[in-house]
């Protein structure tokens, strides 16, 4: 198992965002996380990468433990070993986030350069490869403004890609894209999946879930309702939560 | 050559000596206080309440007093207090870079507040120490920011040097005051004006170039 998440508990003041949800991850597994808003689905996926801090539970990554909670204490690994853990994981946002004073290409270089010490000449090849991946190879010169909203967004990928996560998080991906945008950034995701990345991917796209995934998550209230195969959470889903969340969305 | 009786070669001279000392004033106090500023702006925004709270009180008494105040202050103080003194010059800088410390403070801390909580966590998952990030991914960004704002309090800092006189550290404004009553004449008020304004619009037109220069990219 690549990743385990035991019970996680996150509470922002009063309320309960995540309700005690475990989730593992095997490695080159693609799973979707699907769900309504509210449900927990980014918090999750900003606890497995430390940008927010558990409340409680268990997360093991890669054999590495991130945190533990050992009779109702809940303690974090060392910096040392978080730092590790950091750089097994990528994490690609709803608003791309990349740096707008970096050129594309040193979005991608900088990172490699300056968190894993590689060379700037080993840093840029591989930064060009991964733009020629993305069909981008021609704006390595642009600035991230300069780009669309679907341009930024493989860009923001490729930078992901360039520190060789262990497993890739989408948040989202393609909430802040234009319809006509979203196709470009599947289908990179698609072939991602074909190269068995390992990834979990949290999408409103259904159709896309159904296609790309291994294992689709349904989450609601802070919990997992209901998990399985694409064609058991689509096809013939048992829980009437997720049948009637699928149902709104067929719908609309 | 004279204008209403006053000669103004000699007074464009003395005024240009003058100048020097008021480039002093203005260099020194950019030097110490932009640094000194990014220290207020974090101080400021700091989680613990002994460190924010003494530096809001600080920015509070420094820009809620007159600058003119302060430089009395810092030149006479020290007299009563401890019996000694920074000296004319010194004490002038210091009011100056303490008085600007707490204006740029401010304005540093909303540079900072501006950049998106999203460039840091992208810096954070990509693994970049928090040094890293500040320096490598907020600082520039932050400087872009508030230049227009800085310019202005570059512009304000010129005519500014003209409290200086105040605890007699000779400027412009002191000639001029000075050429004033002795020829019964306005002229050296307005060639003071004058020596004021281009100043100003060389920072003004420096503004210009930075700003256009980190026009390459848009947030």
């Amino acid at each position: 198992m690549l990743l385990k998440a035991e019970n996680i508990i996150k509470k922002f003041d009063d309320s309960l965002v995540l309700d005690g949800i475990s989730l593992e991850v095997k490695e080159g597994e693609v799973v979707v996380i699907i769900g309504p808003s509210g449900s927990g689905k980014s918090t999750i996926l900003r606890c497995l990468t430390q940008l927010e801090q558990v409340d409680s539970g268990r997360i093991e990554l890669d054999g590495k433990l991130m945190v533990d909670t050992v009779d109702g204490k809940t303690v974090y690994s060392n910096s040392k070993i978080l730092h590790k853990l950091i750089l097994d994981v990528g994490l690609v946002f709803q608003n791309f986030n990349l740096f707008p004073h970096y050129s594309v290409l040193r979005n991608i270089v900088d990172p490699q350069v300056k968190v894993l010490n590689r060379s700037k000449e080993e840093a840029t090849k591989i930064a060009m490869e991964l733009l020629d991946k993305m069909n981008l190879a021609d704006r390595g010169d642009s600035y991230p403004c300069e780009l669309s909203g679907g341009q930024q967004q493989r860009i923001a990928i490729a930078r992901a890609l360039a520190l060789n996560p262990k497993i890739l998080f989408f948040d989202e991906p393609t909430s802040a894209l234009d319809p006509e945008l979203t196709g470009e950034i599947l289908k990179v995701i698609r072939s991602l999946a074909q190269e068995k990345m390992t990834m979990v991917i949290v999408t409103h796209e259904m159709a896309f879930a159904r296609e790309v995934a291994d294992r689709v998550i349904f989450m609601d209230n802070g919990n997992i309702v209901e998990q399985g195969t694409p064609e058991e959470v689509f096809g013939n889903s048992v829980n009437q939560r997720t049948k009637d969340f699928l149902q709104r969305y067929s719908n609309s | 050559m004279k204008i209403d009786g006053v000669p103004i070669d000699l007074l464009t001279k003395n005024m240009l000596l003058a100048t020097g000392n008021v480039l002093q004033i203005f260099f020194l106090t950019i030097l110490f206080s932009i640094p000194l500023g990014f220290i207020v702006a974090l101080a400021r925004g700091s989680r613990f309440k002994i460190i924010s709270v003494p530096t809001r009180i600080y920015q509070l008494i420094f820009r809620g007093t007159p600058l003119m105040l302060q430089l009395f202050f810092f030149m006479y103080g020290p007299y009563y207090l401890f019996d000694i003194g920074f000296g004319r010059f010194n004490a002038c800088i210091i009011a100056f870079v303490v008085n600007y410390a707490a204006y740029f403070g401010e304005i540093f801390r909303g540079g900072i507040a501006s950049i998106p909580k999203g460039q840091y966590e992208a810096a954070k998952v990509l693994g970049y120490s928090k040094f890293q990030t500040f320096m490598r991914i907020i600082l520039p960004q932050v400087v872009k920011h508030v230049m227009p704002a800085t310019g202005n309090e570059f512009m304000t800092l010129v005519k500014d040097t003209s409290l200086a006189q105040v605890i007699s550290v000779g400027e412009i404004y002191n000639v001029a005051t000075n050429a004033s009553s002795r020829y019964f004449s306005t002229v050296p008020l307005i060639v003071a004006g004058l020596f004021y304004f281009i100043m100003n619009t060389v920072v003004e037109l420096s503004f210009k170039v930075i700003e256009k220069k980190l026009d390459y990219y848009r947030t």
